[in-house]
């Protein structure tokens, strides 16, 4: 392809501040096209801020984010269409059905009709959802919620997947589903995903390269393994690194998380 | 596998795509406004029950207040029946009570998450804002079927000419789209759902009471006659009496007050919208 050499995104010097508060500050990244890329840190360090800005949700004020040489601030609309995204709250339409949901998405996307019906069932059918298409989103348990939007967010065949903690509240087997759905689309098409995660463990499993942040900034960058050896602990972790790079624990969430978490898994009882 | 999960083809218009022309950014429009208001239907069909019980209030006013001021004949409305007078103004009211309360929709969809992302995809916002606005009126238009019905069981005379009913249709939906878009307008700019909600029982009643939906213009004082002339549910309730009972009406200009009303609160709703995924 033409522009391998084009990363699928491209921050300089990024910062944003809300008030006082600096959320991110001065942030250099590159995520190459076709990689799984791991944004980690605590809730607050600036993943969530960082990412709406590069979704465009939130305006770029200083700094630059280009999406495949596009610049964010000035080709929202063209950006918006590469993108396909997951946000951290469970937020699938409950009083929609399934596929009611992903229909949506595949017209927003302009999915041409002679292939919109076939496109939709086909994504839903990989994420494992083909038995419970027509019924209504309310009755889904959390993981099937999940997995539901990826299928919306995949039924427009995203170049850049881009994920806020897709795992948050969730049970182990239904993290696990997550991740082998995003590695068995990634493997068969190579899309480039973006993802933020505060589990350090799925992380070093699922990332090719990973960056630590805190506090608004950039603390460590590269692949988990080279991370962990250059930290010269046996048997270290990701875990271990973030500790050592910042001296700091990754529970630093505390009532914040225990709220997104609660919020999230209390959604369309 | 195809389409959806292989590789995006190398060279299509879709990888990078040039700034649509002007046409084509019309077509998009209304193409997104179409899907969205599509979903609206769907999500409609699956919640009757809130038909129902929005039904009530207005029943109350045609029953309780109509029947009451059509017997104590307090209200001057020349030769016609108060009953009939009033039907089109409860029609027009309770329009204005299912929509200005769409802004607390916006915020939950916000709070749900479910506004980011479809402010994620490639969306005008006013084809957003379009969508929930003609759900108000889709809302708006089922209950004035229900209250229309109450009000010929109780005598008043309706016209059975389909055009003219037609022609209410469209000032009601046009009526509901307009104080749809104003409570997003309001959502956009307090942002907090309990702030909206005050507001908007802050402005409802006020809106009602400053109109001739209750009462017709020449009983009112000077000051809320010169309110009542820049208020839109005025022209709205003007229109639908008009086309309805018969009445004096200035349909063109009521026409076109209300769709302006409805347009420039696209306008407004979809510049503010943006404010609420911040």
């Amino acid at each position: 392809m033409a522009d391998t050499q084009t990363p699928a995104v491209a921050v300089r010097g990024l910062r944003h501040a809300f008030g006082d508060n600096v959320a991110v500050d001065n942030v250099d990244l590159t995520v190459e096209s076709g990689e799984i890329f791991g944004l980690l840190g605590p809730n607050g360090a600036g993943k969530t801020t960082t990412i709406r800005m590069i979704t465009t949700l939130l305006p770029v004020g200083t700094g630059s984010i280009e999406i495949f040489g596009l610049d964010v601030s000035r080709r929202k609309m063209a950006v918006r269409r590469l993108i396909g995204y997951v946000p951290q709250l469970l937020s699938a339409d409950g009083t929609l059905s399934g596929r009611e949901n992903v229909a949506l998405f595949a017209r927003l996307f302009d999915v041409p009709r002679s292939v919109r019906r076939s496109r939709t069932d086909e994504v839903i059918e990989a994420m494992g959802l083909a038995d419970a298409a027509d019924r209504t989103v309310s009755t889904y348990s959390g993981g099937m919620i999940r997995r539901l939007e990826l299928a919306q967010a995949l039924v427009s065949s995203p170049r850049l997947l881009i994920l806020d903690e897709p795992t948050i509240g969730l049970d182990p087997v239904a993290r696990t589903g997550v991740w082998e759905r995003i590695a068995e689309v990634r493997a068969r098409n190579g899309m480039t995903v973006l993802v933020t995660t505060h589990y350090m463990e799925e992380a070093q499993e699922h990332c090719d390269r990973v960056a630590l942040m805190h506090r608004g900034r950039i603390r460590a960058l590269g692949t988990p393994d080279e991370l962990i050896a250059g930290l010269d602990v046996p048997a270290g972790s990701l875990d271990d690194v973030f500790r050592a790079y910042t001296g700091d624990d990754l529970d630093g969430g505390g009532i914040r998380d225990v709220r997104a978490t609660r919020r999230t898994a209390g959604r369309l009882r | 596998m195809s389409a959806p999960l292989a590789a995006p083809p190398a060279g299509s218009a879709d990888l990078l795509p040039a700034e649509p022309g002007f046409g084509s950014a019309v077509r998009i429009l209304f193409a997104r406004v179409g899907a969205m208001c599509l979903v609206e239907l769907q999500k409609l069909r699956r919640d009757r029950t809130e038909l129902v019980t929005r039904a009530i209030q207005p029943t109350l006013w045609l029953l309780v207040f109509g029947e009451t001021f059509t017997r104590i004949r307090a209200i001057p409305t020349g030769n016609v029946r108060y009953l009939d007078f009033l039907a089109p103004g409860i029609l027009a009211q309770s329009a204005l009570f299912v929509s200005i309360f769409y802004g607390i929709q916006i915020i939950w969809e916000r709070d749900a998450g479910v506004l980011a992302k479809l402010m994620v995809t490639p969306t005008p916002r006013a084809a957003l804002v379009t969508g929930k606005a003609f759900a108000a009126g889709v809302r708006a238009l089922i209950q004035a079927l229900a209250v229309l019905v109450l009000a010929a069981i109780l005598g008043v005379d309706i016209t059975p000419n389909p055009l003219r009913l037609l022609g209410a249709a469209v000032v009601l939906l046009l009526g509901a789209g307009f104080f749809c878009c104003l409570s997003i307008t309001i959502a956009g700019m307090v942002l907090k759902r309990d702030r909206l909600m005050g507001i908007g029982q802050a402005i409802t009643m006020p809106l009602f009471f400053a109109s001739n939906a209750l009462y017709p213009v020449a009983v009112m004082p000077g000051w809320l006659q010169a309110i009542n002339h820049v208020n839109p549910l005025s022209y709205e309730v003007e229109a639908l009496r008009g086309l309805l009972i018969g009445t004096p009406a200035r349909l063109p200009l009521d026409f076109a007050v209300t769709a302006g009303w409805a347009v420039l609160g696209v306008a407004c709703a979809a510049a503010l919208l943006p404010r609420l995924t911040r």
